[in-house]
């Protein structure tokens, strides 16, 4: 049975297309077929981050309103098997995205994929709403700070009022929250909010806890997920939320100061 | 028959309950009745608005009536839909048909005339948290949520309120006027509360309570928040 997840957060700029991209990279090498469709209609961010942009022809947009056939607009990953890119128009805006054209495509890409990541547009307008509409689950990406876990709180409140699953009454909408941009030192200080009180707050279960790490930039730079790089902290974070998303039991790293003793200082320099 | 005539008809005549928010007039020229009520409105709850609302002449019928056109021109601009009059005296019932406001009967008096009978009343249950953004009224009786209320949450009932998690929105108990309605909350973080219109917002809870598991009452025009077990 194909899954739909959206990932959303309310507020802008927290780390939805880094994490649509890591997650739906992780879950095809992990040998699942999966397609991720950007929702973000007029900024078009995602074939970015995938590497992809330089080999759009038809988008998402295209398929809805100009009969355009899916496969014309699916894009092949060259690096992992399993994985689609379905990009969005950058020259339309959100009105672009029907509730019926969206269902259209939906229902056409649930019969040949296991993972559909939608990336949500910030905001909790009808943008975002048309992105968690068809969602079966949701990863809430937020920040350790307020605003964006305030943000994040309305959001999970529009997945259980404004969903396709509200509206038949079937199961509510499965909530995780990835909690990205964790800077430690700064949790430390008490400048940001530490894991537990955000889990307090949102009181949903934890996907992953994603390190700050200035390789994500980077990456983004070059169009590579940054799962896909060995070296990146935060890719590791991914790897370990794409394990818990696929049902193991994984322990949450990057939460806790590591240990810098003698030795660790130690093996450091020798390193 | 009845029924086939009905058919034929354009409309369909009906029966219909309805509670009905009262605004008792008690000093209808005062200058301070307007800006008053529009920072009362400010912290009320968005059920305020838009409601249907009856003006209440028990208080005033002795007096020589207002220009109430007026004052219904007044009170939408603030939001409200003042709708008719209650109690009016034959002056007054003139001075309401010629501002376009219907003659309601007496009414059944708010409950807080009323000693509270301590029988069992339905209680609405909300086993999830209650995210920012939304609204949950308990019409009739009380209000159990038992996930967290979320800022920019609103959660109301013509009864008691309770929260068996931190509340951190806003919670208005005895919505209909009911005076001895309570909230209780297991951590008091809340940004407003309220019972019976009177209010209290975060700024003005004592340090001893913020954070506390309380219960909260009205005493006359005051609330009283208590530790549980104090
Ligand atoms: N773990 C991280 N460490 C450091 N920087 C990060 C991390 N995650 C995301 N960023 C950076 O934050 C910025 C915003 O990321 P991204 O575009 O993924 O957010 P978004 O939520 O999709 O934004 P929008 O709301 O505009 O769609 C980017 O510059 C990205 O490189
Ligand atoms: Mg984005």
């Amino acid at each position: 049975m194909a899954k739909v997840i959206v990932v959303t957060s309310g507020k802008g700029g927290v780390g939805k297309t880094t994490s649509a991209a890591a997650i739906s990279t992780g879950l095809a090498q992990r040998g699942h077929r999966t397609v991720v469709i950007d929702f973000d209609v007029g900024l078009r961010n995602l074939d970015l981050v995938m590497g992809v942009e330089r080999r759009v022809v038809f988008d998402f947009v295209n398929v809805i309103n100009d009969g355009i056939r899916l496969n014309q607009a699916l894009i092949k990953d060259k690096r992992v098997d399993n994985l689609f890119i379905l990009p969005t128009s950058q020259t339309r805006d959100k009105d672009a995205l029907t509730r019926e054209g969206v269902e259209r495509v939906m229902e056409e890409l649930r019969a040949e994929f296991d993972y559909i990541i939608c990336d949500s547009p910030a905001g909790i307008e009808k943008g975002a709403q048309m992105a968690l509409y068809f969602a079966d689950e949701a990863i809430v990406v937020t920040n350790p700070e307020i605003s964006s876990v305030r943000d994040s709180d309305r959001i999970l409140g529009l997945l259980h009022s404004r969903s396709r699953r509200a509206e038949l009454g079937l199961d509510p909408i499965r909530a995780h929250l990835l909690l990205t941009r964790y800077d430690l030192d700064r949790v430390q200080r008490g400048d940001m909010l530490k894991l537990e009180d955000v889990v307090d707050i949102l009181a949903i279960p934890v996907l992953g806890v994603i390190p700050n790490d200035p390789m994500v930039l980077h990456c983004s730079n070059l169009g590579l997920p940054v799962i896909l790089e060995r070296k990146s902290r935060a890719g590791e974070a991914y790897r370990d939320a794409v394990a818990r998303l696929l049902g193991e039991q994984v322990e949450m790293r990057f939460v806790k100061p590591e240990r810098r003793g003698l030795l660790d200082w130690l093996v450091r320099r020798s390193a | 028959m009845a029924e086939q005539q009905d058919e034929r008809l354009p409309f369909r005549i009906r029966g219909s309950l309805q509670t009905l928010l009262a605004l008792q007039l008690i000093e209808p020229d005062h200058p301070r009745l307007l800006p008053e009520l529009e920072a009362k409105l400010a912290h009320a709850s968005q059920f305020y608005r838009d409601a249907p609302l009856l003006l209440d002449l028990a208080a005033v019928r002795a007096r020589p009536p207002i220009d109430l056109g007026r004052l219904v021109g007044d009170l939408r601009r603030l939001g409200l839909h003042p709708v008719g009059v209650q109690n009016p005296s034959p002056p007054w019932r003139e001075a309401a048909e010629q501002a376009g406001l219907a003659v309601f009967g007496p009414g059944t008096q708010p409950p807080e005339r009323r000693p509270r009978a301590p029988q069992a009343r339905s209680a609405m249950v909300v086993d999830r948290p209650v995210r920012g953004g939304e609204q949950i009224v308990a019409r009739e009786g009380d209000l159990v949520v038992l996930g967290p209320v979320g800022h920019g949450a609103e959660i109301a009932a013509s009864g008691h309120v309770h929260v068996y998690a931190p509340l951190r929105g806003r919670a208005f108990a005895g919505i209909d006027g009911d005076s001895g309605a309570m909230i209780f909350c297991d951590r008091l973080e809340a940004e407003l509360v309220s019972i019976a219109g009177v209010y209290l917002v975060a700024e003005e809870f004592e340090p001893a309570v913020s954070g506390a598991r309380v219960h909260i009452r009205r005493r006359g025009e005051a609330l009283v928040i208590t530790p549980c077990g104090a």
